[in-house]
């Protein structure tokens, strides 16, 4: 287990499928249970069916500190609809089992050491999660929730900051599991109009030290399909997308059947322009 | 005995035991490090020392008196006790030490940008003082409710040059205070620096904040063996992220016949979200980058708190008291809101002495340990802070 890569881990493979083909990977991220499960479950299936890669599902903790107002507030409204981890795993594993879509959770590391971290692990492998984020575990505090993750097969994918040197970028490089979650700017999740040239240097920097061993995976403010092309073209292997997609599901609380087709209109967009990022 | 040499400090981690640690957003592990840095080298520093000292002295008032409350003792009837007058600090309150220290590294280390985060708002107070006197610029995060029943605060950091930002999210008290702080830093880090007023957060503010509040046990160590010719039975402070009680503390974690006593926030009852008492009745967890007894739900979400003190109500304690319980050389305890007021008045009535409500909680609780004990003992009660922000809270419970 000294390699990074394991053959058979679904989000190599999509790394691997894609990159083959010179297209880049979406991560498309959504608060899970938000605003309630049902609305959920169908703004998750629009964003496979219109070209996610990997979808990234959030479990809401009452004290985001990595999170701007955006996704505050999704937090909110999923735990007052009453979400827990063990309710928003369980409906992964729904969705899991109609799509061959990888899996990733996102959420802060007390709701896991609540639940107990070889519990979550193993419930999270039972409902076909294939990889963990966690943006407050950086990589001195995490040994045994990446051990213990390996054993369930999931991927304990790390970040890497603007600032995060080239000592701790080997190290993060080197531990991180299925891809690198690279935060391309200063500051917490929040959609922006524009990408700062901060971002595609260090995306720059990132790719050039990660030799093809890990894939990088940029995110926080990207909300426009030439945000993907850019940060593709800076080496990017593909752009995570949360905020934009969060924002449309808070715009439509008033009739949430609504939001799937504007998400699916978001996503296919954006798809696309991984498709060509050369251009 | 073995295990009391390790007590006091940090390993290079930050790690006290299992407690502590950096458990912080990516953005903020290099910045943390290099805060850690400055702080161990300016520590050493010689010359930093004297000027630090030189602020608590000139400027913050210090040392404080240790002041033997004769008719508080005469009517607990039974060890003598005595005070500890952080609240005759500049401010009114120990937070001063603090923050006169950080400000001083934030100076060195060429930030011209300090945020900070309060809850009752003496740390915010504190900093726009600090900041105002090495003229650095203070912006302070303030959750909107405690702005609403710390008004007084507010004014006067206003006054004093300091911007204040209200926090909406969450419960709209310190914990989404240090929350917003947090994400300013992560969005600033470059020009900013986070003053933290409490020994809580990730590594390096627990055992920074901790050494600048350790001058309260230096002092008070020295000044009870001149003036009783021995040292205190018991020490007792009251606890929200723990910062007077681990500056009290501090001084006496080697003697291990003086027992230390933390008070913690006993609110209106101990059902859940009723209180602020993670030791007596949290779990371990991880809420502001620090692994720690933290008040929370079967699930892991941060329990709401309540304290008729804004200084208290807070759902997690520095990871040091965590530590230092789990080894058995501190005991925490609670009082309620209604002790800490019945408290209040017998200290202003018996000794003239209007006790924040904060320690108010230290106050009531030494007053019931002094009557176990024998009369020739004595106990040392960290005064932490002084009452007049807290007057309307306190009006609106006794009306004329």
């Amino acid at each position: 287990m000294q390699n990074n890569s394991r053959s058979d881990d679904p989000i190599e493979k999509k790394f691997r499928e894609l990159g083959n083909r010179a297209e880049g990977v979406i991560v498309a991220y959504l608060m899970g249970h938000d605003p309630d499960p049902k609305a959920f479950v169908a703004d998750a299936e629009s964003l496979i069916e219109g070209g996610a890669d990997i979808l990234e599902v959030g479990i809401p903790f009452s004290d985001p500190v990595a999170d701007g107002p955006v996704i505050q507030a999704a937090g909110t409204r999923a735990l007052f609809a009453g979400a827990t981890p063990r309710k928003i795993i369980d409906t992964i594993g729904e969705l899991s089992s109609q799509y061959t879509t990888p899996f990733v959770i996102l959420t802060y590391y007390n709701p896991i050491l609540a639940m107990g971290i070889d519990q979550f692990m193993k419930n999270a492998s039972d409902n076909g999660v294939n990889g963990v984020v966690v943006p407050d575990l950086p990589m001195e505090e995490g040994d045994r929730f990446r051990d213990t993750a390996l054993k369930h097969n999931i991927d304990s994918i790390l970040l890497a900051a603007p600032n995060t040197s080239e000592k701790r970028l080997a190290g993060i490089l080197e531990k991180s599991r299925g891809f690198v979650y690279l935060v391309s700017l200063y500051g917490v999740t929040g959609p922006r109009d524009t990408l700062s040239p901060q971002a595609l240097e260090t995306v720059k920097k990132v790719k050039s030290l990660a030799k093809g061993v890990i894939p990088i995976s940029a995110g926080f403010g990207i909300s426009q399909p030439q945000h993907v092309s850019s940060l593709l073209r800076a080496g990017a292997d593909g752009a995570i997308v949360g905020s934009a997609l969060v924002r449309t599901v808070a715009e439509h609380l008033d009739d949430p059947r609504e939001a799937p087709h504007y998400l699916k209109k978001t996503i296919t967009a954006l798809k696309q322009a991984s498709k060509q990022p050369g251009c | 005995m073995k295990s009391l040499a390790k007590l006091g400090s940090a390993d290079g981690a930050g790690k006290f035991g299992k407690y502590g640690g950096q458990y912080v957003p990516e953005t903020l592990m290099e910045p943390l490090k290099t805060l850690a840095d400055a702080y161990r080298r300016f520590s050493r520093d010689p010359s930093f020392k004297k000027e630090l000292a030189n602020w608590l002295e000139q400027y913050a008032g210090r040392p404080t008196p240790l002041y033997f409350a004769g008719r508080l003792t005469d009517d607990a009837r039974g060890a003598k006790i005595y005070l500890k007058r952080e609240d005759l600090l500049h401010g009114g309150a120990h937070k001063i030490n603090n923050t006169l220290g950080q400000a001083l590294l934030a100076k060195k280390m060429g930030k011209p940008r300090i945020i900070a985060e309060t809850g009752a708002g003496q740390h915010g107070v504190a900093t726009a003082m600090a900041c105002a006197a090495l003229g650095l610029a203070a912006e302070i995060y303030m959750g909107s409710e405690d702005m609403e029943r710390q008004r007084l605060n507010v004014y006067r950091m206003k006054m004093l040059g300091a911007k204040v930002h209200p926090v909406d999210s969450g419960s709209k008290t310190l914990k989404d205070a240090i929350n917003e702080a947090l994400r300013d830093w992560v969005t600033n880090v470059e020009n900013t620096y986070c003053l933290l007023g409490s020994v809580v957060g990730p590594h390096p503010y627990p055992t920074m904040v901790r050494d600048f509040q350790s001058v309260i046990g230096r002092e008070a160590h020295r000044q009870i063996l001149k003036q009783e010719g021995r040292l205190p039975r018991s020490v007792v402070a009251c606890v929200g992220g723990g910062s007077n009680s681990i500056g009290i503390f501090h001084a006496f974690l080697n003697d291990p016949d003086v027992d230390l006593y933390g008070v913690e926030a006993g609110g209106h009852d101990m059902s859940p979200g009723k209180h602020a008492a993670p030791l007596v009745a949290g779990r371990e967890g991880v809420l502001h980058g620090m692994m720690t007894y933290v008040l929370q739900n079967a699930e892991g979400q941060i329990e709401t708190t309540e304290s008729i003190s804004a200084g208290l109500d807070y759902p997690a304690v520095g990871p040091e008291h965590s530590y230092l319980m789990s080894v058995g050389r501190t005991k925490y305890v609670t009082q309620t809101d209604k002790d800490a007021l019945q408290a209040f008045n017998r200290l202003s009535q018996l000794e003239g002495i209007m006790p924040a409500l904060e320690p108010a909680h230290a106050i009531s609780y030494a007053t019931k340990l002094a009557k176990t004990l024998e009369k020739d003992d004595s106990i040392i009660v960290n005064l932490s802070g002084r009452g007049d922000k807290d007057v309307d809270t306190i009006a609106k419970q006794f009306p004329q």
